[in-house]
């Protein structure tokens, strides 16, 4: 390894490590409450209502949303990880710290995007061992299943970058969430088969990314999906490569963080 | 060898503020050199365009004859700055701050620990290491901030400001401090209200202020243009009636108090003959400003004169 690959991934690492302890130093912030959120969704949704509306895609209605809960968590985590992290480095110009340090802007962006997977993931995780105390989960694609979590979780995190460099004020990280993400998940088959909606509400579905993710993940997990696969990937695949694009010059230009 | 090299150096904000015009400036290796202005010169976005933080409108930066635009990663290892705000995490430990600041530079985690140790030993931290860092006191959060800057033993250390708001004793032990690495062989740009500061520790000085440099030239030197110098006497009686000084400026403040101007050369002995033999007895003298502190407004004056 050259020394100058040898000290990228040293910051890498550092920059990653740190971003890892601050979301385990306010662990009752960034891990419980998904915890708890997502525990009252098992409970109501997935035994006191589900337990009427019977069987979904040939599963008990809690199996069928157990994924998109967990997928659920999984990026909402992700975003705001990041999109508060790197707001509250701004906010108290502790981002100077990474600015004046020979870093290229992409292991930043690396690095970020790194710590908001890695704490989606283990909020997902959290939150699947929670779902076995309710139903019984048996992954059956289990390499679909990891690689859509993860690439998920990066899309978001990636979301959630773009959003910090924009917000100048700590309102401006959560209107997204609260007014764009939220509802997306929702609309996105975290509850329901999109079969049951009309067919033009199925159609309008089909533009919201969530919908991907959660049926591919459901895929993964149960073999149950309103979606194909391949191009659930795909487009994922494209959003992440369009995010990255987008990410890295409003880095290089020093959008909201260079004068 | 030139530890920094500004050519040409401009900057316009968004908003049409021209807060550099054109800039040039040298710093040799080893030196320790004062950047001094009133608010608003120029000095916190020439610091800023040098460390990456700001962005240039024109001109060129070299640091230890690295262009920060060819490689802006080697010319960036060069430096540690001590930004004139606090601008670390409140939240992480003291240590943590050091540690990760080093791995930024590449310093993998043993010898970044080893290095972050030596550095709060020197600064007195130590005690704090694991506190997090907005539970210091202010002189302690001004001394991570120095600690923060060597963790990577850069070969240019610039410091905005460093002693703003810290108590003299607490100042002069960072002066100290400075003097110590700027022995060892670190280039040293200061920028600094306290002109006491600067008189102590720079050797060469350049004085910006709107945006130009209004004058760069070695500390002696520029004292020794200084052809007056003010003093200030506390008499022990009131003066008497037909007090008077020949030939030289004076005025009292008050009936036990004397200003006195004496032009370069005159030298003291001459006015304290003039007071012996008016039976004035001196209880006390001291300078009214510093020394620099007067070429400095003198300049800034000249500098406004002439926009």
């Amino acid at each position: 390894m050259n020394s100058k690959l040898r000290r990228h991934s040293v910051a890498f690492n550092t920059l990653l490590i740190r971003e890892i302890r601050r979301f385990l130093r306010i662990w009752p912030q960034t891990l419980l409450p998904p915890a708890i959120t997502m525990t009252l969704y098992f409970i109501i949704f997935g035994n006191l209502i589900g337990s009427r509306i019977g069987q979904m895609g040939g599963f008990s209605y809690m199996q069928y949303i157990a994924p998109g809960i967990i997928m659920m968590a999984v990026i909402n985590n992700a975003y705001t990880n990041v999109a508060s992290s790197f707001y509250s480095a701004k906010f108290q110009s502790h981002i100077e710290e990474l600015l004046v340090a020979p870093i290229p802007n992409y292991l930043i962006l690396a690095g970020y995007v790194a710590g908001g997977t890695a704490r989606g993931l283990l909020v997902g995780l959290i939150v699947t061992i929670v779902s076995l105390f309710f139903t019984h989960i048996a992954i059956q694609h289990i390499f679909i299943t990891i690689s859509m979590v993860v690439l998920s979780a990066i899309m978001f995190a990636l979301g959630g970058f773009i959003n910090a460099i924009y917000a100048s004020s700590f309102d401006e990280i959560s209107i997204i969430p609260t007014f764009i993400l939220t509802p997306l998940t929702y609309l996105g088959g975290v509850f329901y088969s999109i079969s049951l909606l009309p067919e033009f509400w199925q159609n309008v579905s089909l533009f919201n990314p969530i919908l991907y993710m959660v049926n591919a993940f459901r895929f993964g997990m149960l073999g149950e999906s309103d979606i194909a696969i391949i191009p659930a990937f795909a487009i994922i695949f494209i959003c992440i490569i369009g995010l990255t694009s987008f990410a890295l010059y409003l880095l290089n230009k020093g959008t909201g963080i260079r004068n | 060898m030139k530890a920094l090299q500004i050519e040409n150096l401009t900057k316009t904000y968004r908003n049409g503020f021209s807060a550099l015009k054109g800039i040039n400036l040298s710093v040799e290796q080893g030196d320790f050199f004062a950047l001094l202005g009133p608010n608003g010169a120029g000095k916190s976005t020439t610091i800023g365009i040098i460390t990456s933080l700001v962005t240039k409108s024109s001109g060129t930066v070299k640091v230890y004859n690295t262009n920060i635009d060819d490689d802006s990663d080697a010319a960036k290892s060069y430096i540690g700055l001590v930004p004139q705000e606090f601008n670390f995490n409140g939240f992480e430990k003291v240590k943590h701050i050091l540690i990760t600041q080093a791995g930024y530079y590449g310093m993998p985690a043993k010898p970044a620990e080893v290095r972050a140790d030596e550095l709060l030993h020197q600064l007195g931290l130590w005690e704090k290491r694991d506190s997090p860092a907005r539970s210091l006191s202010g002189g302690m959060k001004r001394r991570l901030m120095i600690a923060r800057a060597l963790v990577h033993n850069p070969k240019l250390l610039i410091l905005d400001e460093p002693t703003a708001g810290v108590d003299i004793e607490l100042r002069r032990s960072m002066w100290l401090f400075l003097k110590q690495i700027n022995s060892q062989g670190t280039t040293i740009i200061l920028t600094t209200h306290y002109l006491e500061e600067a008189e102590n520790l720079c050797r060469n000085i350049a004085i910006i202020d709107r945006g130009l440099i209004v004058e760069n030239t070695n500390m002696k030197s520029l004292l020794n243009r200084l052809d007056k110098e003010t003093f200030i006497l506390d008499i022990k009686m009131p003066l008497p009636a037909s007090f008077s000084l020949p030939h030289i400026n004076y005025h009292s403040i008050d009936d036990h108090t004397l200003e006195v101007e004496l032009k370069q050369g005159d030298g003291l002995n001459t006015l304290f003959s003039l007071l012996s033999e008016q039976k004035v007895e001196v209880c006390s003298l001291k300078n009214k400003a510093n020394r620099l502190e007067e070429l400095f407004l003198a300049l800034v004056e000249k500098s406004d004169a002439t926009l």
